[in-house]
């Protein structure tokens, strides 16, 4: 077994050993789910605390039924709820969730580098749960499951990632897990939003959406984060359906073996046709289902790890 | 520097392995609700090699399978987490006499685990333990039905089954520190 992490801060900092590890124990928790008792006793008596200062529907979920199906406590603790408006800060609040005997701190945060900031004085495990534009680390790790289970070696794939790669962690993350695990990356989208520096992190940037398509095993789309954008980056989004948008006729182009994913929430027709988000090709829902097991691996891992951050 | 000497050979391991085969026989003369469900790892060839030998003696192949007790240890905070392996059961529980399998039995911890395990599937008619090795030194109230060979040992020594690709026990080794 090649992990001995405390934390799950990011995946720059794996190998891809400790990456394959992730997976192989995700696979076991997999079969977990698939049971009639979808439940294990491994973290029996442990406490998590899903600490959100951002809002975050379905990864809060997903990391509050992998705790419950390891049979931790989880308390869900939000930003909107919380001391934060009283001007408390993010160390205090932090301490505070630490003195109520938290043993597992899951934190999904604006600013980036939070997870890391915490894990240098908390004494409990830190997993990041997605940290600004920077990463998120559980995000990656299932679609790279997700792609290992359907393509089976992640070796000298073909992955696209599609979007807003400038703003999205999701891709940081991404292009991290692949890289190391031997996939070539290619990255497309409005100029805008795909800068040529991520050629500096062993992508190939194009701004030919068919040229980005056309040799793809997996295609990756991204949401546009509206949210995250100082200002518009591009005309309009009807502009960028109609430029970067999957539709059929450009699904037709592609190998017919190539897996549509899409870490959600998608916007149905502006990244994606909606027939092609309810069509065969789509491992959408897949994706949800094997991000519990993933964080089922990640809670199990890091509770069981001893070595601090480097 | 650890020592390390051969205690038991091939042959001995043999004829007791084989022996655990006919005692089970003797004890269930029904075949068919028989299930072998061998303790990742050591017990999973033990496990597959003596459903070889039983479906020679019943005359009709035996359910075998597998199972992790990892998820249910209790001293996972102690020991750290291990690698998982697959729990891959043949059928449906209910009803089946099913012998656990393991290569050596000490605390009877990973036993006691295995047996949470496998109640999470569904619910047995009863469970069995066999075991090649008891080595002593048990901790919980747990007794071997079938044992291949009783080997006493100190606490701080380590035992190891050797097997062949088959399954078949070669050596079992004993390491002092």
């Amino acid at each position: 077994m090649s992990w001995h992490r405390k934390h799950l801060l990011d995946i720059e900092s794996l190998t891809a050993e400790e990456i394959t590890a992730v997976l192989d124990t995700a696979r076991e928790f997999k079969a977990v789910g698939e049971r009639d008792i979808k439940k294990v006793p491994a973290l029996q008596g442990k406490t998590v605390v899903n600490f959100f200062v951002e809002p975050s529907t379905r990864t809060r979920v997903s990391f509050e039924l992998s705790a419950k199906r390891l049979s931790a406590d989880i308390i869900n603790f939000s930003a909107d709820a919380s001391s934060f408006q009283k001007g408390e800060s993010l160390k205090d609040t932090a301490r505070n969730l630490e003195a109520l005997n938290a043993d597992i701190i899951v934190i999904r945060h604006k600013a980036a580098g939070a997870p890391h900031f915490l894990s240098r004085f908390l004494n409990a495990h830190v997993v990041n749960a997605g940290d600004g534009a920077h990463e998120h680390p559980t995000q990656a790790l299932l679609d790279v499951f997700t792609i290992r289970e359907k393509k089976g070696d992640i070796t000298g794939l073909n992955v696209t990632i599609l979007g807003d790669i400038l703003y999205s962690r999701v891709a940081r993350s991404n292009i991290w897990a692949l890289r190391k695990l031997g996939a070539n990356v290619t990255l497309c989208g409005p100029r805008t939003l795909v800068p040529r520096v991520f050629e500096e992190m062993g992508c190939r940037v194009t701004y030919n959406l068919n040229d980005a398509l056309a040799d793809a095993d997996v295609i990756n789309l991204l949401r546009i984060q509206h949210e995250r954008q100082r200002k518009t980056m591009f005309p309009s989004i009807g502009e960028y359906a109609r430029l970067f948008g999957l539709n059929r006729k450009r699904l037709a182009a592609t190998k017919p073996e190539a897996i549509i994913m899409h870490p959600g929430p998608m916007n149905r027709g502006v990244e994606i046709e909606s027939e092609i988000a309810d069509g065969d090709r789509a491992v959408i829902l897949e994706q949800v289902t094997n991000g519990i097991a993933i964080r089922m691996a990640a809670l199990y891992l890091v509770n069981g790890g001893q070595q601090d951050a480097l | 520097m650890a020592e390390e000497r051969t205690v038991l050979e091939a042959a001995d391991l043999g004829r007791a392995w084989r022996r655990v085969a006919h005692e089970i026989v003797e004890a269930q003369a029904d075949g068919s609700s028989l299930m072998l469900v061998g303790i990742q790892r050591g017990g999973v060839a033990l496990a597959q090699q003596l459903g070889e030998t039983l479906g020679t003696l019943y005359g009709a192949p035996v359910a075998t399978g597998t199972v992790e007790p990892g998820l249910h240890r209790d001293d996972l905070s102690q020991r750290g987490m291990s690698e998982l392996h697959p729990t891959e059961l043949p059928g449906d529980l209910a009803g089946q006499t099913v012998v656990l399998v393991d290569d050596v039995l000490s605390t009877g911890r990973t036993v006691r685990a295995s047996i949470d395990a496998l109640l999470g599937f569904g619910r047995p008619k009863c469970i069995r333990l066999a075991v090649l090795i008891d080595r002593g030194h048990r901790e919980l109230p747990i007794r071997p039905d079938f044992v291949g060979k009783n080997l006493p040992t100190h606490t701080d020594e380590r035992v190891e089954v050797r097997c062949d690709d088959r399954g078949a026990p070669q050596a079992v080794v004993l390491q002092s520190p």
